[in-house]
């Protein structure tokens, strides 16, 4: 792990750093819930959005690919969890073997989506993702005749929780220290992808296609395993949500929520997987402390609420989105190679 | 038959809103090679600028064409405003950007558009006011609205103005160098910003007279009407060859048609009944549908990505290079 971080000859600072960041992650839950319980929730989502933004970031950062149909992979992780483990089917797999399944099926949607598409230039595939994202919820919306899969616009009810032989995770707490491992496992392997053959063979590609060609990159297979990948941790993450939330229904998988996690990695920083957790934590949490604030100053200073704190919320996203690409292309902590492309072409 | 010709009609009219839509979407791309995501929501904006003018002038009791006239009158300006304040504040500072910048930030004015029309017009499907008239003519047992004949008529007519002021004067002269080679059209003394300003005010007034049609076509109107119809629309340019503007007529009714059949059809072609497999359903005469036409939104998809993947450049457009 060292070597990712700048020690200036003190390997020990980093592991006293490690030891705080730790010791804080694992205390965080009990203050938070000194607060109110809805913050370790807060966090929880929050992490969730996290594991999406880095599996995302594999696409869109590593890559170069811009998807903005993400939020189906999450969808079928979600849908594939809520099918095994719910009395919708009367299944009630465990979710270890489940989550697997669902990052597998996940993947293999990315491939289904890849394979014709990943030639289009960057633009068009971008225009084919968003597509694909809506007609994935389409056919969840519409799967409830003439056979019931999905059971409609109604949703799933009554999803399992994680268990494991004597423990249930039942409590956000419980599915705070769950998320953060899973997460902090994403972490790993991204960091680990980042500099492996194939995430230097994905950047190649990101730079010069041709030339990676030239070079004798797989680049139709690499761009790929790109979308495998992002769609696999997506699945996953979809699996978590669908336990913790108990329920779900394609409301959760709209356009919107692509758009989001899009936002999450530009803001960030295209590629810097720092950045893009830094992007997911801010926009998970930026707008909850909205909502808390904002209700109450619009009360006191017009004496109702005139704009939904919701409204602002997305008014912010898309701020955000036009003022970094205007002002700052390569995200608020930009990785140096995606930092320098940018920057060239603008100047 | 009657289904047949029937949704020959609809998807004619459908048609060619999605190909006055695409326009805008081809225009743009044409000459900076921007898809302009959010020029479904100038769509949205017309339709609900209109709206908001017509409910206001309907206690007047002036005429019903009077009243939508001023209404779309209202509309297009407004429209033309947003078209230029975006290029203008989002895609003209990116011009030398690599291409997802200007992309990012088409989504993000279109997410701005979308949320400040929620927060204007609240986010309630809103029915757009029936006062127009309508008579129904059967023409070989299709039934078609004076609605239906007065869209049509109206679009063919903005597709043959644009052609004639793309083709025949000398602003489409400078469109169509600045198009070709936007550097070599500058040292020819085309004023490159003012062209590029105005193909996006004439694509976002194109939109705003869509969006009325629409709203008046469909009876409704909802801030988030603009991404489906944007996509859809997008699509049909797509398919008649991004950049080109007879492809995105031609793409548009297209589009329009297969869609239209494509919902009346699906549900015979999807019934496992008529293939003739033995399912207890379909004894006495049942059915066993697999897809009915709540599917309908998926087919601009399905056709957009089949384009995409055999004919990328598109039924009219000429072959463009691979890099992006």
């Amino acid at each position: 792990m060292i070597r990712y971080f700048d020690t200036k000859g003190k390997p020990w600072l980093v592991w006293v750093g490690f030891a705080l960041l730790g010791l804080s992650l694992a205390l965080l839950p009990f203050a938070l819930a000194q607060i109110g319980t809805t913050w370790v929730r807060i966090t929880n989502y929050a992490i969730l959005y996290v594991m999406l933004a880095l599996g995302l970031n594999i696409v869109v950062g590593f890559a170069g690919l811009l998807d903005l149909g993400y939020i189906a992979f999450y969808a079928v992780g979600a849908y594939v969890y809520a099918l095994l483990a719910s009395p919708q089917f009367g299944l009630h797999l465990p979710f270890w073997v489940i989550l697997p399944l669902g990052a597998a099926v996940a993947a293999f949607f990315g491939v289904i989506l890849g394979a014709p598409t990943l030639k289009l230039r960057g633009d068009y595939l971008a225009i084919v993702t968003l597509g694909f994202g809506e007609i994935i919820r389409i056919f969840l919306n519409n799967l409830s005749q003439p056979v019931n899969i999905t059971n409609g616009p109604r949703g799933i009810t009554g999803i399992d929780p994680f268990a494991l032989p004597g423990l249930r995770f039942t409590t956000a707490i419980e599915y705070y220290y769950l998320l953060l491992v899973v997460a902090l496992l994403i972490i790993v392997v991204n960091l680990r992808l980042q500099n492996s053959r194939i995430g230097r063979a994905w950047e190649a590609i990101r730079e010069d296609e041709i030339a990676a060609r030239a070079m004798g990159i797989d680049t139709r297979n690499l761009k790929l395993l790109a979308f495998a990948m992002g769609a696999s941790f997506g699945g996953v993450a979809g699996g978590m949500f669908s336990a913790i939330q108990a329920f779900i229904s394609p409301e959760s998988f709209v356009l919107v929520e692509s758009i989001m996690v899009v936002s999450m990695v530009v803001l960030g920083g295209m590629g810097n997987i720092w950045g893009v957790i830094l992007g997911a934590l801010l926009l998970s949490f930026v707008p909850e402390i909205l909502r808390w604030t904002v209700t109450p100053l619009q009360e006191a200073l017009f004496g109702r609420m005139l704009i939904e704190p919701e409204v602002i919320r997305m008014l912010l996203f898309g701020l955000a989105l036009v003022l970094v690409m205007l002002y700052r292309p390569a995200g608020l902590l930009p990785s140096a190679v995606r930092k320098r492309e940018l920057e060239e072409h603008v100047a | 038959m009657d289904t047949f010709l029937q949704q020959l009609v609809n998807g004619l009219t459908a048609g060619s809103v999605y190909a006055v839509v695409a326009l805008g979407y081809t225009m743009v791309y044409g000459i900076i090679q921007l898809i302009n995501f959010a020029h479904g929501e100038v769509v949205m904006i017309g339709a609900m600028v209109a709206f908001s003018v017509i409910n206001l002038l309907v206690p007047t009791g002036l005429p019903a064409l009077a009243i939508v006239l001023i209404g779309a009158g209202c509309a297009v300006p407004l429209c033309m405003l947003v078209g230029y304040g975006m290029e203008r504040l989002a895609y003209r500072p990116l011009r030398h950007a690599p291409r997802l910048a200007p992309l990012i930030t088409a989504i993000g004015v279109s997410i701005i558009l979308q949320h400040l029309a929620l927060m204007i017009w609240s986010r309630n499907v809103l029915a757009f006011p029936q006062i127009i008239p309508s008579r129904t003519y059967f023409i070989g047992g299709a039934a078609i609205t004076t609605v239906q004949i007065a869209i049509l008529a109206i679009c063919l007519m903005l597709m043959a103005s644009l052609a004639i002021l793309v083709y025949r004067t000398p602003l489409g002269t400078a469109m169509r160098a600045t198009a070709q080679n936007a550097q070599v059209a500058g040292l020819m003394g085309i004023d490159i910003n003012r062209v590029i300003a105005v193909t996006f005010i004439i694509g976002a007034g194109l939109g705003a007279v869509a969006g009325v049609l629409f709203g008046t076509y469909y009876g409704l109107a909802q801030y988030t009407m603009g991404s489906v119809l944007g996509l859809k629309a997008f699509s049909a340019a797509v398919l008649g060859g991004i950049g080109n503007i007879p492809g995105a007529m031609l793409g548009g009714i297209l589009l329009g048609l297969v869609e239209a059949l494509g919902a009346g059809y699906i549900g015979d072609f999807t019934d496992l009944c008529v293939w003739g497999l033995p399912l207890e359903a379909c004894e006495g005469g049942g059915h066993f549908i697999l897809m009915g036409s709540n599917y309908q939104d998926v087919f601009a998809f399905i056709v957009l990505i089949l384009v995409l993947v055999f004919r990328p450049q598109g039924l009219l457009g000429e072959r463009v290079g691979d890099r992006a």
